[in-house]
């Protein structure tokens, strides 16, 4: 098949960026998405052109480096796919296909379709985490965790930090990547100790690196690869106003 | 002859590692604030050993080329991770687990580590719940366990078929939180370009800004490699696309010598090729051969639908051949056994290089909802990709390039034969044998790095106190940041037609036909001839867009190949020495009458360590032989 | 807590709580002027002259209005910095499913709002500040608010319209704000997030549909 590309370039993160069109043909409808840009570099440098920068690992939706926005969707076309499991196949012969990279103030773009997602880590840092050094540790079969719990604790945990939700959230809200770390370690016991304190300086990084807040669209529980639910984020919100209004620490 | 020293602590096999702790050198802790480590890498490896040495107060600086910690390759392994915890009373142990790991590794692993390696599997699971990894559950809130490959106990811990990222995760969680605690400080998208040896002692590397082209030199008391293995050096493998072997490559330049590199794990259960435009292939988790059965057809080229063969004309060669572990024979055997039906003629799928992995009798038994309880995750991985339903027709599966057993060669510290320079996790070549046992190596890299490598480090750096950080303006850093310019400007400037992406491919084909499953000594010839050839041809007719110093994607992928075509070379040679067979390196002129390995103890039974001499040059070759005490050494059965 | 009232949860906890506190008020809203549709006005024009004349409603008034306000000015702020969280927009316009609602809230009570301003000059200006007739009941001088309505609703066929178009306005907005409210405090788990949206829609008929249901009736009751 052949298709036609619109795809963001964009030389360094102070560049103006512009949409630039390219046409691809022999396409199998097989081929992965990205197996498809590395066909459409391959040819763009064999041009002497400049090839498109574009985020991408594993290949098996678990990474979470693929970033693209594609025909208006955060990871293109399917449910609970991540960018590597799109493939040509979801497209017709001689479609217009363009392709962004995310879009957020918490997210500037670096290149052509990679943007930066340490926002991400510094969330993390500010509190997703239990508080154990090496060694520490009780005997796992000490802490008993209900099979319940331990489920729903993974479904959360399950989140691969790709950022599709901010993508995806007209407000470019983190709430979901919060709430799924925040309810991971809330649902253990081991997590409840210091519980209080990081749902509130996790909530407060965020919004720190200027994500927007959550107006409860549900958009990013659509377009996240590991169908995480915004039933996590009642739990985030429920937790942050325990710990805003319970007893200071 | 050489400095192969293994440094294994004198006494019992189960009381070397005690007796180690007890009287290994320690750094007290307001000096640790004086010591600098530099940590490449942060997988299940990289992220523990980082975060536990910052939690014992060293100041760590920690690299990656991701853009995060979190997306180490580590997180995409599926099935579990061991630990001798004898949870379910099947008569599992430390020695069981031990033991276990080095038949599986076919005789070829130093019995201490591996020991080791077990001892502290416990701990791990501990170390790794505390930290909020949600394990599977019992109803009555207890670890769950499930069997994998190779052994006769149940002693895999798992959180569904995503075990990997969830332990990624503890890890990484660990690590940041010294980087908030203002210990460890994360540098992400850098390579690693080279190591810095002063005196003869690792003092810092080499990265590259991969955002802003930028080279920068890092100083330290010590290094610290967690970079992985090289599967991507077969170009398609299970393994991540960025997944590489320079960090490795720079060690080995730099005087680490490279224990056994032909020893590449080929996993028996992936998705099969599907087109040549492929770029990767999709592991699907040993865990399916617990409930699934393998079979090829027993007429050549039957392409009936496979629901419609019936049971007797169906050749379920596993359980044929070896009656006692069936499905569940370890991964280097089902792979030669995949291989062997296809080569026969009697592979299935549009390429007749694939097997059936069946799932119709498991359905039937235990219902579809008790299968999808636990694989669910992975049939929709294998659907989203092939768009087919294991529940209704049975998978096609492939063996493919997996898992390194090979890599840096390390003493029982850890350490290369560079002072300094460690190696942990898979970089290292240290407690696989010739054959890693699934669900062992996030185990190997965890207890690597969170109860490993922090002990022997310090044991290292008790004598490093008084030695200041050196300068990065030495001339040591000076030659090697121009050696890094030069290489990076050679790239640059060659200017020819074809893209480093095409001569991996060519690479990776070469290495998949001549060293992959089966090896012989014209096969392992030619692809020398070959690989010298494409090197020739990389080397005067790559093409790199763009400039050096800005986000180079191209650059970074020649980088790469550039260092895969050296290690290729090096594989080659390794698997031309051992002329036997032995766990996944297989020697066709090596093997038994009914087509099983045949080991040669007396000739190979030691680590091939090669020590690099130059470009192009051959490799010294140094042995460390192999001793077993603790285990008798026999002829590996799984029949 | 001083950190709650700037944090981006904090503002939607007032959003929410301000939300829930009208959603209170329509219900007390739309019992009285369901009022409106038994006997000839007597019961309404008794109900209409207590809630404006009790104290304790003297002191309820201002509260709501400061509800309004809270709430207007805080969608107001959390739009505009939910705006700026995107400073470069998407070429290709996104198309995630999610209700249209749950999108464009902030149009929607602004439409409302701009309802509410009409709605506000016809009745409560006129009853307050205005020149409402005066009926006897039981000896007692009201004012003859059922008059006011009817005479409104029979007269002009496009206020009937108006009253419509701002019912459904507010439907589409309780549709999300309802069960969003209680998402946002937290009261909301995988259990009850589907029967919440159920009740959001069933509250939002019944709200929407009893406030468009009046302009009808009198519209059918006079004119046809």
């Amino acid at each position: 098949m052949k298709i036609k590309l619109n795809i963001w370039k964009q030389a360094n993160p102070k560049a103006k960026g512009r949409f630039e069109k390219y046409e691809l043909d022999g396409v199998d409808p097989e081929m992965s998405f990205l197996e498809m840009l590395d066909s459409l570099n391959e040819k763009l440098i064999k041009e002497g052109k400049d090839a498109v920068a574009f985020d991408h690992d594993c290949h098996e939706a678990i990474c979470g480096c693929c970033s693209l926005y594609i025909n208006g969707r955060p990871h293109g076309p399917g449910e609970e796919v991540a960018t590597c499991q799109v493939h040509m196949r979801a497209f017709k012969d001689g479609e217009t296909i363009t392709v962004e990279p995310w879009r957020a103030k918490g997210f500037p773009v670096l290149k052509d379709l990679i943007v930066d997602r340490n926002a991400f880590d510094k969330i993390m840092s500010a509190g997703g985490f239990v508080s154990i050094d090496a060694g520490q540790a009780p005997d796992a079969n000490s802490i008993l965790v209900s099979k319940v719990d331990a489920d729903k604790a993974f479904d959360a945990a399950a989140c691969i930090g790709c950022g599709a939700c901010v993508a995806a959230c007209k407000n470019s809200s983190a709430m979901l990547f919060v709430a799924a770390k925040v309810s991971q370690l809330a649902l253990l016991p081991q997590g409840k100790v210091e519980a209080k304190r990081r749902a509130l300086n996790m909530v407060a990084k965020m919004d720190e690196l200027g994500f927007g807040s959550c107006t409860n669209t549900g958009a990013c529980e659509v377009e996240c690869p590991k169908g995480i639910g915004i039933d996590f984020i009642a739990k985030l919100n429920r937790e942050y106003l325990c710990a805003s209004f319970g007893e200071a620490e | 002859m050489s400095k192969l020293d293994a440094k294994i602590p004198e006494g019992p096999l189960a009381k070397k590692w005690t007796k180690y702790k007890a009287s290994q050198k320690l750094v007290s802790p307001n000096n640790r604030k004086k010591l600098d480590i530099i940590v490449v890498g942060t997988g299940i490896a990289g992220a523990p050993a980082a975060a536990s040495l910052a939690e014992m107060g060293y100041n760590v600086k920690v690299f990656c080329f991701q853009d995060s910690a979190r997306r180490a390759h580590s997180v995409a392994a599926q099935g579990g991770i061991n630990a001798a915890r004898n949870n379910k009373n099947d008569g599992d142990s430390v020695y069981r687990l031990f033991y276990d790991m080095i038949k599986g590794g076919d005789y070829r692993a130093r019995e201490a580590n591996v020991y080791r390696a077990a001892e502290v599997s416990s701990a791990i699971i501990d170390q790794l719940t505390a930290q909020g990894v949600p394990f599977a559950r019992e109803y009555g809130g207890t670890l769950a366990n499930r069997t994998f490959g190779g052994v006769q106990v149940s002693r895999t811990n798992y959180a569904q078929g995503q075990t990997g990222q969830q332990v990624l995760l503890g890890g990484y969680s660990a690590l940041k939180r010294q980087v908030a605690l203002g210990k460890a400080t994360m540098y992400s998208r850098r390579q690693m370009l080279d190591i810095v040896v002063i005196d003869g002692k690792a003092r810092g590397i080499i990265t590259r800004n991969l955002i802003t082209g930028e080279i920068e030199r890092h100083a330290a008391h010590c290094v610290v490699l967690a970079t992985g293995g090289y599967g991507t050096i077969y170009y398609l493998s299970t393994l991540a696309v960025q997944s590489n072997a320079s960090a490795a490559m720079q060690a080995y330049r730099k005087g680490a010598y490279f224990g056994n590199p032909s020893f590449i794990q080929i996993h028996p259960t992936c998705i099969p090729v599907l087109n040549e435009y492929q770029s990767k292939l999709t592991l699907m988790s040993e865990s399916l051969r617990n409930d699934g059965r393998i079979w090829v057809p027993k007429v050549k080229g039957d392409k009936r639908n496979p629901n419609d063969i019936p049971d007797e004309e169906r050749d379920y060669y596993l359980e044929r051949r070896y009656p006692a572990f069936g499905n569940l024979v370890p991964r280097d055997v089902a792979s030669r056994a995949a291989k062997e039906r296809c080569d026969a003629g009697y592979g299935v799928g549009k390429t007749g290089l694939a097997v059936y992995l069946d799932f119709r009798d498991a359905v039937a038994k235990q219902g579809k909802k008790a299968i999808k309880g636990k694989y669910g995750n992975l049939f929709d991985m294998y659907e989203k990709i092939t768009g087919d339903s294991p529940y209704e027709t049975p998978m096609m599966i492939y063996p493919a390039g997996h898992y390194t057993m090979g890599g840096l060669w390390v003493d029982y510290n850890l350490q290369t034969t560079v002072p300094g320079l460690f190696a942990i996790g898979e970089a290292n070549f240290s407690d696989h044998g010739a054959n890693r046992l699934g669900a062992s190596s996030l185990m190997q890299g965890a207890g690597d790095g969170y109860f490993i490598a922090p002990y022997t480090v310090s044991n290292y750096l008790a004598d490093e106190i008084t030695t200041k950080v050196p300068s990065t303006d030495l001339p040591e850093f000076e030659e090697a940041h121009n050696k890094v310019v030069e290489r990076i400007n050679k790239f640059l400037n060659i200017n020819g037609t074809k893209t480093a992406s095409s001569f991996h491919k060519r690479l990776g084909h070469i290495m998949w036909e001549h060293a992959g499953m089966k090896r012989n000594e014209e096969g392992l010839k030619k692809a020398l001839e070959e690989i010298a050839a494409l090197k020739k041809e990389f080397w005067s007719d790559l093409k790199i867009p763009g400039k050096a110093d800005e986000l180079n994607q191209e650059l970074e992928k020649a980088s790469r190949v550039a260092d895969f075509i050296d290690l290729a070379t090096l594989i080659v040679r390794d698997a031309l020495n051992r002329k036997e067979s032995c766990g996944a390196h297989f020697r066709e002129e090596s093997q038994s009458e009914g087509g099983e390995a045949v080991r040669i103890d007396k000739e190979y039974s030691y680590v091939a360590a090669w020590e690099y001499q130059g470009d192009d040059k051959e490799p010294k070759l140094h042995k460390e032989q192999l001793k077993f005490e603790n285990v008798e050494v026999k002829v590996r059965s799984y029949k | 807590m001083s950190k709650f009232f700037t944090s981006s949860i904090g503002q939607k906890f007032f959003m929410s709580i301000t939300g829930l506190f009208l959603m209170m008020f329509l219900v007390v809203h739309l019992t009285v002027n369901s009022l409106l549709l038994f006997g000839d006005g007597e019961l309404f024009n008794v109900a209409a002259n207590w809630m404006s004349s009790n104290p304790i409603m003297k002191v309820i008034e201002p509260i709501l209005a400061l509800g309004f306000i809270v709430h207007i000015i805080y969608a107001g702020y959390i739009t505009l910095k939910n705006q700026m969280a995107r400073p470069t927009g998407y070429k290709v316009s996104n198309k995630t499913k999610a209700s249209w609602a749950s999108k464009n809230m902030f149009i929607l009570g602004g439409l409302v709002l701009i309802f509410m301003v009409i709605h506000l000059a016809n009745f409560f200006w006129k009853i307050k500040f205005g020149t409402v007739d005066t009926i006897m009941v039981n000896g007692e001088e009201l004012h003859d608010v059922y008059g006011l309505v009817a005479g409104l609703f029979k007269g002009w066929w496009w206020y009937d319209a108006l009253y419509i178009l701002g019912a459904i306005f507010l439907f589409l907005h309780l549709t999300h704000g309802f069960w969003s409210a209680f998402q946002t405090i937290g009261w909301d788990n995988d259990k009850w997030l589907g029967r919440l949206k159920v009740i959001s829609y069933i509250y939002a008929i019944v709200i929407a549909g009893g406030f468009a249901f009046i302009p009808l009736y009198f519209l059918v009751k006079y004119i046809v």
